[in-house]
Order: structure tokens, then sequence, then C-alpha cells
């Protein structure tokens, strides 16, 4: 699963309870009322713990977390990649190698 | 204290029969344990069960006034009976009983509905006239004391509680509306119940049944008073007037013939009310708290404190995560309405304390927080409000770090996206409804958790414009805080505070709660103020400190507000075997209900559960709060399972009076 599947999942999941009509990849979470402020906090864990990055404190803007392509492509800045295409790929990877 | 309960003819020509009237006071036993009583004539029953309090002999109801033309059954105490007393004496009126009961009748004989205006008290009544053929019933002026009504079938049915009305008018339906209320305002409006088709009569209101018609009328609202900006009298002047106002309020809350005690909670606001009583009138005062197993719901250093500080003698119980889980079902069917929160079991456990320590008044300290500017909401709305004025400062939002510390719990760590939650809109300045607006946004995404058949059947309603047609005429004059103050008494503290959190919860084990804070001289008087005496910057109820500056611990004057809470995520644990929890909110249990969409509430649960303490968002434990307490509604009432097996009363006092012939037989 992409990045981007793996967030839109989290937030369908954990913000819109299973309901997933209406969201699209550039609904903002501020303006669509998905996140509240204990939401924020919630989305910056999910997003430490799955892709294994530290986000820096003026990184948690807007900017990077409002909807789920701004999200994605801020990931893909901080050069992570979804884990389990990760995981995939060091398959592959190390059995080239062996 | 007690439970009143009656059934008037309208257009029905059968007249109310014994069975009724007991099938409707049986299941209220627990609001009058003491004695009970019924009168019946061929257009009327009334029935009364007494929690006996002053006058404790000669107080058996429904009595009547010296001809038996007119009776009454009442349910609360008007505290400034003794001085009513006198007024109708020099009046002529002749009384047999030494009871407020009776002074409230012939008040009424005298004065008619304007009597209300004289009582100072906490009250349910009602009066059946029998030459005019009219039924008088009315409630006091912030609903501390319950009382709803129904119509059924050519008659008007009322009682003190919902579950004496149901039992004879057949229909159980949760009311949707209501439902939606409760989800969007943390309680359900004024005049609405969670049962469809039975009506809450307003606080404030009387309703007068003449030639079969009914008439709703208010005889007080808030005081909206129009303000100068300027008091024209000095603060210490007014600190003094608010010390005696309460200690006055406090003397006459203590008028019983039985002891009375009082709660502390460690606040400021309880601390007081016990302070006045022990310096003032009863050194030997007894008083009652709750401590909490997780300590940071916990508040016994402040009340051992206090305790040491009047020397009073007191009681605590201790509460644990279980007894939230294994008393919520009852305390729900006590409150007849879903809870957003727990933390009405730990005050049920409390009055269980007080009912076992032989007690059945207690004082506490209910009504400052609205009253005199303690809730955060209020300091919200001002900071809020303080920011728009500059929207580019980046001093004015840091304000809401002080505000609300658990949200921006390190600083540093996304303050911009936090305060933007917190940011005015373009326009929003001039909303009346400013300082709830983020709060009620915030609750009624919580309606995504209703099914689709709910969600269509409210299609056509529109709960804020019920809200607001509510609103006492002046409300849209007030400033900002004072406009927050009338929607957290509108709502809040009428609904859910004095009625789920109070009443309910204390009738539950016979127990009467009283609050001085809100004799309606202390309300009056509070409305007068300049907003900015009661909250100064950010320094809440900034003048009640100030009164008693010197009279209490610097501690406790000066720490600040905790806001009385209940642990939450505990009573979904998975990891408690067989329990409720899991039942009722069972895929096929809500299926049955309907109110709720299953899949949503499978998301929600499992979010709650998965959430540690400090994530867990607080509307999402509040949506699933209010799902289960909804499912528990629906099972007691609406399936009946609350509504078997009572135990039918035998009334002690039984009044029959059937064409001209009257008969009393006392059975005692």
């Amino acid at each position: 699963m992409g990045i981007e599947a793996k967030v839109r999942e989290f937030i369908i999941e954990t913000f819109l309870f299973g309901e997933h009509r209406g969201l699209r990849g550039d609904t903002s979470f501020l303006e669509g009322g998905i996140l509240d402020s204990t939401g924020v906090m919630e989305l910056v864990a999910f997003l430490e713990q799955t892709f294994s990055v530290t986000i820096a404190d003026d990184e948690l803007v807007p900017e990077n977390l409002d909807s789920i392509i701004k999200v994605t492509e801020f990931m893909g800045r901080k050069g992570c990649f979804a884990p389990a295409v990760g995981a995939e790929l060091s398959v592959i990877l190390n059995s080239e190698v062996a | 204290m007690c439970g009143i309960a009656g059934i008037l003819n309208l257009d029905s020509r059968i007249p109310p029969t014994q069975e009724q009237i007991i099938a409707m006071i049986s299941p209220l036993r627990h609001r009058g344990p003491d004695e009970s009583g019924t009168y019946r004539d061929e257009r009327i029953a009334l029935g009364h069960l007494r929690l006996s309090i002053i006058g404790i002999d000669g107080g058996t109801q429904p009595i009547c006034n010296e001809d038996g033309t007119i009776w009454i059954i009442y349910n609360g105490e008007a505290f400034n009976y003794r001085e009513l007393n006198e007024e109708l004496l020099e009046k002529g009126h002749r009384f047999s009983t030494a009871t407020d009961t009776e002074v409230l009748l012939h008040l009424y004989e005298e004065y008619g509905a304007a009597c209300l205006e004289k009582i100072n008290g906490q009250f349910a009544l009602a009066i059946w006239d029998v030459v005019k053929g009219e039924l008088f019933l009315a409630r006091d002026r912030v609903g501390i004391r319950p009382l709803y009504y129904a119509y059924w079938e050519g008659r008007l049915v009322f009682a003190s509680e919902i579950k004496g009305i149901l039992p004879v008018i057949g229909t159980r339906e949760l009311d949707t509306e209501a439902l939606a209320q409760v989800f969007i305002f943390w309680s359900t409006l004024a005049g609405r119940t969670s049962f469809r088709d039975v009506h809450e009569l307003p606080p404030g209101h009387y309703l007068l049944v003449k030639s079969g018609r009914c008439f709703l009328k208010p005889y007080w609202r808030i005081p909206c008073h129009h303000l100068p900006a300027e008091k024209n009298c000095s603060l210490a002047d007014t600190c003094d007037e608010l010390r005696e106002l309460l200690t006055d309020a406090v003397r006459l809350r203590l008028r019983a013939d039985v002891p009375v005690g009082a709660y502390l909670s460690g606040g400021l606001d309880s601390s007081i009310i016990a302070m006045l009583i022990s310096k003032n009138f009863n050194t030997d005062l007894n008083s009652f708290s709750l401590g909490f197993q997780e300590c940071r719901f916990d508040e016994t250093s402040y009340q051992e404190e206090l305790i040491s500080f009047l020397g009073v003698d007191h009681r605590q119980v201790i509460i644990g995560n279980e007894q939230i889980r294994n008393f919520f079902p009852e305390t729900v069917r006590h409150s007849e309405k879903p809870l957003l929160r727990t933390s009405p079991v730990p005050m049920y456990i409390l009055a269980s304390l007080v009912r076992r320590e032989g007690f059945k008044v207690v004082l506490s300290g209910e009504g400052a927080d609205e009253l005199l500017g303690g809730y955060n909401i209020f300091k919200e709305a001002k900071v809020r409000d303080y920011w728009r004025r500059q929207p580019d400062s980046q001093r004015r939002p840091l304000l809401l770090e002080r505000l609300y510390p658990y949200i921006f719990r390190n600083p540093s760590r996304g303050r911009t996206f936090l305060q933007s939650f917190f940011s005015v809109k373009p326009g929003e300045g001039g909303d009346p409804f400013f300082s709830h607006r983020i709060r009620w946004n915030n609750s009624s995404k919580n309606l995504t958790f209703f099914s689709d058949e709910t969600i269509a059947g409210l299609a056509q309603y529109d709960p804020m414009e019920e809200m607001a047609e509510q609103l006492p005429p002046d409300f849209y004059d007030c400033d900002l805080v004072t406009r927050a103050q009338v929607l957290e008494m509108e709502l809040f503290l009428a609904n859910y505070l004095l009625s789920s959190q109070g009443d309910r919860v204390s009738m539950a084990h016979s127990v009467e709660s009283r609050h001085p804070f809100l004799d309606y001289r202390v309300m009056d008087f509070s409305f007068r103020l300049p907003s900015t005496w009661k909250i100064r910057g950010l320094n809440e109820k900034y003048l009640l400190k100030r009164a008693f500056r010197g009279l209490l611990p610097e501690r406790i004057l000066h720490r600040g507000k905790q806001p009385y809470r209940a642990p939450i995520r505990e009573l979904f644990s998975s990891e408690v075997e067989g329990n409720y929890v899991d039942e009722l909110l069972s895929e096929d249990n809500l299926k049955k209900s309907g109110y709720f969409n299953p899949a949503k509430v499978r998301h929600l649960l499992a979010k709650i559960r998965r959430s540690d303490q400090d994530s867990t968002s607080e509307f999402s434990s509040m949506a699933l709060v209010g799902v289960l307490s909804t499912q528990i509604l629906h099972r007691q009432f609406v399936e009946g399972d609350s509504l078997h097996g009572v135990e039918q009363i035998r009334p002690d006092k039984i009044i029959t009076a059937m064409g001209s012939t009257a008969t009393a037989r006392e059975v005692k």
C-alpha cells in the first residue's frame, strides 16, 4: 500500500469512522472539520510511527498536513516511502545482492 | 423533597382511577419514601410521595385549604416560608400545619400565579382549585426540581419524573430530535425530553389549565440587565454585598427539621458554602466528598486542607473505574436522558453515602461558575475576541496556551496549527453564539454516528433555530461574556448539572440538594455586575475570590479551576468479561434500536480502545458515552426493562371526593 492509500485509510478509520464518501485527496482537514485539535497530534503520531520519520516543530503547519495530498507530498519530501513497499523493495534488493 | 403526579381530564369524562395514580407514583418511590397520599375526584387524581424535611408531623399530602376547595401536592422547598407565613397571617389566613406546603397553598389563594414571584425556593407543584376547576402547575426559576407532562386520551398527565408518566400513556419512543439536541448542546433544550410526546415544564414557567385548555407562561427569565459601562459603586462595597447575600442565601437554605450537610469538592464554590455554614450557623457541620482512584481526577489534598481549616466532620467515598461501569446504567435510568459524560455516576454514589450517614439534605456550590464567571468557555470567548481585534498578532493567541495547557502540551509543537482551531473566521465576530460556536461545531460532527434513517428523519429539523427561539429577549443586547453565561445557564445548568448530575442522582437516594448560589437574589445581583469584575483578564471568578479573601486557605482561593470530571475511557475497557457495554454496542443491538450507524460505532469503539489517556479526543469519548447511554435508555424504557416489577405503593392517606361527598381515610 502506498503512502497516499495508507494516509487515506488512517483518516477514514480514525476521523471519519469508516465513512469515506466525499473525502478527496485535496479535501481540507481543517475546513472540512475532519481534524480537531487532538486530531492533529494523532495524525502526527501516526505519521512518525508508520513512516519512521521525525517531524520537526516548524513542519507542523497546515501547508504540510491539511489534506491527504499535502501529507503524502510532505512524506515524500521527507524521503520516506510506504513501509509495505519498502519491505518488498528490501527483499528484492537483498535477493539481487545475494 | 418529594415526588408528585397527577391526571386531569381535559375532554375525557371518565374519572381517573386510583389504580392509574398508583401506577404513576409507584416508580417514584425513591423521591419520597417517608409517606404517601392520593386525592381523587371526578375530574382529577393527584398523588404524592413525601420525604419529610419541614413540619415532619402533619405534612402528609395532598393537603387542602380551610374549606377543602383547593388542594396541593408539592415537591421542594420555599425557603422563605416563615416570612411568607407571617405575611399571610396578617392577611387573615389560618394554618393547620407547620409546613411550607400549606404556606404555598394560601399564598396561591391570596395572589394566584403571581405568588411564584414571592417564593425563594426550589420547587415543582400542582394546585387544584375544585370550585374553578383549574389546575396550576409550576416550577422554580432555574429548574432545580423537575416536572413533566403529556397529553393522553383527552387528559393531561404530569409527574416529577418521566418514569411516572410512561406507565399510563402507553407510548414509549425516544425522540430523535432530542437525541440530536443532546449530541450538539450536551443537554435537551427547555421544554423537551428524550421521549416523544413527553414535555418538560420549562424552568421559570407555569402551566394553567382552565376550561380544558392549557396555557404555558414564563414568570421569570434570566435577568439580562442593560448595564451602564461603569458600575457606580465600588468593588469593595460590591464584595461586601455579595458576601452578605450569600450568607443570607445559606441561612435560608439551612432551614429544615432534619440535619443538613454540605458537599465539598475542594474547589472554591463549595468551600465558600461550607465555610459560611461552619463559621456562621453550624460549628458541627458534616461534609461529604468524592475521591478518585485515578489521581488526575482526584482533589483530596484540597479537601483535606479545607476540612482541617474548618474543623468539619467529613466523610469521603473513593470512586474506582469499576464503580463507574457498574453504576452507569442505573444513573442513566434516573437521568432519563442520554449522557455524554460519566460524571453523574460519582454524584449518584456520593448521595448514597450521604443517605447512609443519616442525612437527607446537603448544600452545594452549584451555580457559581455560571453566575460569577468560572468556566473556560467564557475565557476562551474573551481570548478569541481579543485575538480577532488584531488577527496578525503573534502574542494574543498565546493566551490560548494558558487556557488549554493540555492541548498545547508542548508549547512549541504545532502551535500555529493548534491555534488555527480557535481563530475567528471572517464574519464570525458578529455571531450571537460566538462563545459556543466552536464547541457546537465540534459536537455536531458527532451526529455522524446516527443511522441513515435517523439522519433522514432530522432533515427538516434545525436545532439551532429551536435553541435561539428560547433565549430571553434581551440576550442579543448583552456583552459577549454575559451571552455565554446565559447559554450555559439555559442549556447546561438547567438540563444537565441540576438534573442529570443534580436532582436525579441525589433523589435516587432520597437526598435533597440545595444551592445557595442559585438564590434568585444572588442571580439578579450577579447579572448586574460588569463582566470584567467576574473575569478580570483571565482570572476567573475574580469578584468571588476577592469577596472571600482571608476567609479561606490561600491555596484554595487561588488554585486554578479544575473541571469536575470522571473517567470515561475505562468504561469501555475490553478487559472486562461479559460486560453490558459490548452487548449494547453490538451490531445486532444497534440495528435493533436503529438510532446509530453500527459500522461507525464499531470504528469509534475501536478508536477509544486503542487510544491512550493523552490522545483520547474529548468529543469522540462524549460521542461513545452518548451512544451507550442511548442504548441503555432504549433498553430500560422503550423495551421497558425498567418498567416491570415496580412495587405498588399503598398510600398512607387516601382522599376521595366523588359527587357531593368527600371521604378521607388516614391509613396510618
